[in-house]
């Protein structure tokens, strides 16, 4: 182990932790904002997400991109991006929906209990990364280079590339854009009324069958987008991408209270940093066994995460 | 107290065959279970093309992965069924009873027959370990941890050298001979037998702990875990032998999987049996140990059998998982839903 990497990389470990943590941040808002309404883990929310890189990479696709072209210029590449982003997004909102649907709604009207939903859920991410390593032939896809990726200028060791600055600038965005919509739109007061208390919500006037359905098409659209930011950081994707991202995205989570929307985003963000700074010193192939180290250790001492916001009053 | 329902007239095999049952007398019953088990010692003999598959003969398929499938899922259903933990790193027992049975074999020349307990005994401790701090928390977080349990074993086994690495461990010792009976590669009866004289102990060890106090513990914390604190039942410490046992069923049948195949490599041992074994169990019926062996069997069975279906398996898998808990949420046998009591004075059957 050599920990003077540490100090010698840090300005660059520091950049990569926080991009890492972005992409991380709008997979794990998924996650948290399910959880706040339904108090159940949407275990399928990683197959949403690699849904999405293969819609991302499809679009690429049909526009005839292979890779061994040319970069693009910055607006014809925020064209293409911003096509491929969008359409990922609706892809992995309406899969997100769909699967509420399919895998969530009779059980839930059903009062069927816990046991159930998750089976339920877990059979659908199943489904999901099955179908997916059937029709991508099990193979690695490589995204092709869209974006000159040289150095654009230097902080310490760190090298500040075009790539990192589209991520972190369009991640932050769309958390700016969820925060306003929960905080000032009618499904986002309604969403934070089913958090609070469902029961109580529904005599207020809430239609709770359509609140969650938003609520897992906002979840699905923010990990449709940010798989596209995956693809452009990474450049390749898999059918089984979403299992460990979707590990490390849940600990982020659970690491930021879960249920809590800003709690999730510093929890991306710590736990992206705590990867990258890590994985420096015991290797890349201890990355996960740290991840999930972390993710017990939560659990057992703070399982009210870092904010401390308590479990059952878990609020959006 | 009331009278014994006689009212409800749904058809349901489980209950013919128990009003049956209950009508037997004692050397009736003993015939039967003798009649059973000998019927599924000489299946291995029964093999044709019609009940074989394209790949491989009847007496292979009845070990991997009827067989496999069929005692892991009791396993499971100690865990899943009975105490309501939904586990879903169950490969991590089988893992670590494989490479117990590894290790020790190469390194150290162990026989099979030692290995296989103290697969059991690894398996067991490992349950521990992870068992306590994690079994005190709720259902979907201790799925999580044991989902990412089941996974780090894995990664610890490509990460760690005496694992051998990514390439895994080959040249494991068979099973020595016993009773006259040769344990070789390409004859997979005698590991069948074997099995099922493994899975006829645990069945055996099953129904003697549900009878019991423990039996009782485990349904109470399934249906609600806080009454069953209250009312005085040890949950920590039954949610703990129930995890630790079935544990204990994984790591032996992981032995008896390292001396057949003898080569191990961590690829073996991925999320997907652990969701395979987890579908078995809901296709079957939670908590119902002869569901659950039938829904193995079938599991196991007709993907091998169809070939349209083999390809396909684990999509076919979650596919049934959603719709199993959609349409029939209790399996193709339920539990039953109705325990009969005695009445501790009159020691007459009370049903409620």
């Amino acid at each position: 182990m050599d920990f003077s990497i540490l100090w010698t990389d840090f300005a660059s470990l520091l950049l990569d932790g926080i991009v890492v943590g972005a992409i991380y941040a709008l997979v794990s808002l998924g996650y948290t904002l399910v959880y706040g309404v339904l108090r159940l883990i949407n275990f399928a929310h990683s197959e949403i997400f690699m849904l999405g890189t293969f819609a991302t990479l499809g679009v690429t696709m049909l526009l005839g991109f292979t890779g061994f072209e040319e970069p693009l210029g910055i607006l014809a590449f925020l064209g293409v991006f911003l096509l491929a982003a969008t359409v990922a997004g609706v892809a992995s909102g309406s899969a997100a929906m769909l699967l509420e649907v399919v895998a969530y709604r009779r059980l839930r009207r059903n009062n069927a209990n816990r046991l159930s939903s998750l089976i339920s859920a877990i059979g659908a991410s199943l489904f999901l990364v099955e179908f997916f390593r059937i029709i991508t032939d099990s193979k690695d896809w490589d995204f092709p280079r869209l974006l000159d990726k040289n150095s654009l200028f230097q902080v310490g060791t760190a090298y500040v590339t075009a790539d990192k600055i589209v991520v972190l600038v369009g991640a932050f965005a769309l958390m700016i854009i969820l925060d306003r919509i929960i905080q000032t739109t009618k499904l986002g007061r309604g969403i934070r009324a089913v958090s609070q208390d469902e029961r109580t919500s529904i005599l207020m006037g809430v239609d709770v069958d359509r609140v969650i359905a938003f609520t897992f098409l906002i979840g699905g659209v923010l990990a449709g987008v940010g798989s596209a930011f995956y693809m452009l950081f990474y450049e390749a994707t898999k059918f089984n991408v979403g299992f460990l991202l979707g590990i490390s995205a849940f600990t982020a989570a659970v690491l930021g209270g879960i249920g809590n929307i800003r709690g999730a985003l510093a929890g991306s963000f710590v736990l992206g940093l705590i990867q990258q700074f890590s994985s420096a010193v015991l290797g890349y192939n201890w990355r996960d066994v740290v991840t999930f180290i972390i993710l017990v250790l939560v659990l057992l001492f703070k399982p009210t995460g870092l904010f401390g916001e308590a479990l059952q009053r878990a609020r959006v | 107290m009331s009278t014994p329902s006689s009212t409800n007239v749904r058809f349901n095999l489980r209950d013919k065959f128990g009003d049956w049952w209950e009508g037997t007398t004692r050397n009736q019953r003993v015939l039967f279970r003798a009649a059973v088990i000998v019927f599924f010692f000489i299946l291995p003999f029964l093999d044709n093309p019609i009940l074989g598959t394209n790949e491989s003969d009847f007496s292979s398929v009845l070990f991997y992965p009827m067989g496999m499938f069929v005692i892991m899922a009791i396993g499971l259903n100690i865990i899943v069924g009975k105490s309501g933990i939904l586990d879903l790193g169950y490969v991590a027992f089988f893992a670590i009873g494989a490479y117990t049975h590894a290790i020790l074999n190469l390194n150290f020349g162990f026989p099979f027959w030692i290995n296989v307990f103290l697969g059991m005994g690894f398996a067991m401790l490992a349950g521990l370990m992870l068992g306590l701090p994690a079994l005190r928390l709720r259902g979907d977080y201790l799925a999580i941890i044991t989902l990412g349990f089941g996974e780090i074993i894995r990664i610890l086994a490509i990460n760690f050298n005496f694992t051998g690495g990514a390439a895994g461990l080959a040249g494991i010792a068979a099973p020595p001979t016993l009773f006259g009976i040769e344990f070789v590669v390409d004859d997979p009866k005698p590991f069948y037998w074997l099995l099922l004289t493994l899975m006829l102990l645990v069945i055996w060890a099953y129904l003697r702990l549900v009878a019991r106090r423990p039996g009782r513990a485990w349904e109470a914390i399934r249906e609600d875990e806080d009454v069953a604190e209250f009312m005085g039942v040890a949950t920590m410490k039954y949610k703990l032998w129930g995890f630790v046992l079935g544990g204990a069923v994984g790591g032996a049948v992981g032995a008896v999987y390292a001396g057949q195949v003898t080569s191990i490599t961590p690829e073996n041992f991925t999320l997907q049996i652990s969701i395979m074994i987890l579908a078995c169990v809901v296709f079957g019926g939670m908590g119902n140990i002869w569901g659950v062996a039938l829904g193995a069997a079938l599991l196991g069975y007709f993907p091998e059998k169809l070939r349209f279906l083999s390809d396909t398996r684990i999509l076919f898998f979650g596919l049934l998982m959603v719709v199993m808990m959609n349409i029939r949420p209790d399996g193709i046998i339920p539990r039953k839903k109705r325990e009969k009591v005695y009445d501790k004075n009159t020691g007459q059957e009370v049903t409620r």
